[in-house]
């Protein structure tokens, strides 16, 4: 296979990578941070133990994008290998 | 600020092991932090004055965040956590004043995970017995042992990696504002990738460890 090729299909992998892998974590926070919003209009007396327990459920969502993006970083200093 | 869109500098060799600018810049902040905690508790008294108030409302404050994380019993894991704390938040908004944040290094992020992972070990075969800590990998059955396993291995993984993800993340989008628009329009993009999301981190790094220890420990 042609090595410039292999460059080129590396970094087009890699955007979609880090953008396909984006679109879980949005719904997935955007979640959280609806049900949070919900639970504080019914008790906003605890304010402060829902938003430390939205942001550490949005952190473990978050980690597959981070996945992706760890992948993408891999793809492109492959893709330095070729080009 | 386009050198950010590569791999750190090698400043220097110790032997074979080159030292980076990452490196180098969580040395000279854990000497910073090191110094100020020497500076600052020169002289106590018993009724705090100046200085002193502002670093017993910090102890205070990562005190109450451990006791209220992971109960009363176990607030002796605070200077811990607090250390991880105090050494991820400058790492992390030192973005601002123009270096290179040493939490964007894979490197330095996984020995802080590496460190919980650790201790998440050896406090379960604490409280476990020897025993009880392999016997603890065959639950519920014994065929999901190397499951088990590959979950225990994820979670130090997952753990370094999100916040070098996030902090390299953000080094890069700034960096690539720099090289478009070079004045007042990175500055709330600094805003909120070295402060905002540098803070957020820091208090999700500091509860992940928390919620596994204390885990390991029931």
């Amino acid at each position: 296979m042609d090595p410039m090729l292999i460059g080129i299909v590396a970094i087009g992998a890699s955007g979609f990578a880090v953008g396909l892998a984006a679109i879980g974590p949005g719904i997935g926070q955007g979640f959280a941070a609806g049900k949070a919003v919900e639970a504080l209009a019914r008790q906003p007396e605890l304010r402060s133990e829902i938003i430390s327990t939205m942001l550490l459920g949005q952190a473990v969502a978050e980690t597959t994008g981070i996945y992706g993006l760890v992948m993408s970083l891999i793809l492109l200093g492959i893709a330095q290998n070729f080009l | 600020m386009e050198r950010f869109l590569e791999a750190p500098q090698v400043i220097f060799r110790v032997g074979e092991i080159p030292i980076t600018e990452t490196i180098l810049g969580g040395w000279i902040i854990m000497l910073f932090i090191i110094l100020g905690g020497f500076v600052l508790t020169r002289r106590l008294q018993e009724r705090p004055r100046g200085s002193q108030a502002y670093v017993e409302l910090i102890v205070n404050a990562f005190r109450s965040l451990v006791s209220d994380t992971m109960g009363t019993d176990k607030t002796g894991f605070f200077p811990f956590v607090g250390a991880l704390i105090l050494f991820i938040l400058i790492s992390n908004i030192s973005g601002v004043v123009g270096v290179r944040p040493p939490t964007s290094d894979v490197n330095i992020t996984m020995g802080m995970a590496i460190l919980t992972f650790l201790m998440v070990q050896f406090y379960r075969m604490k409280a476990k017995g020897l025993f009880g800590y392999f016997k603890s990998f065959a639950e519920p059955i014994f065929f999901l042992f190397p499951l088990n396993i590959i979950s225990e291995l994820a979670a130090p993984v997952s753990l370094g990696m999100r916040l070098f993800g996030n902090i390299l993340g953000g080094t890069v989008i700034v960096a690539l504002i720099y090289e478009v628009i070079p004045v007042v329009i990175p500055l709330p993009f600094h805003l909120y990738f070295d402060l905002f999301v540098g803070a957020v981190q820091t208090f999700i790094f500091a509860m992940l460890t928390m919620v596994f220890v204390k885990m390991a420990m029931e």
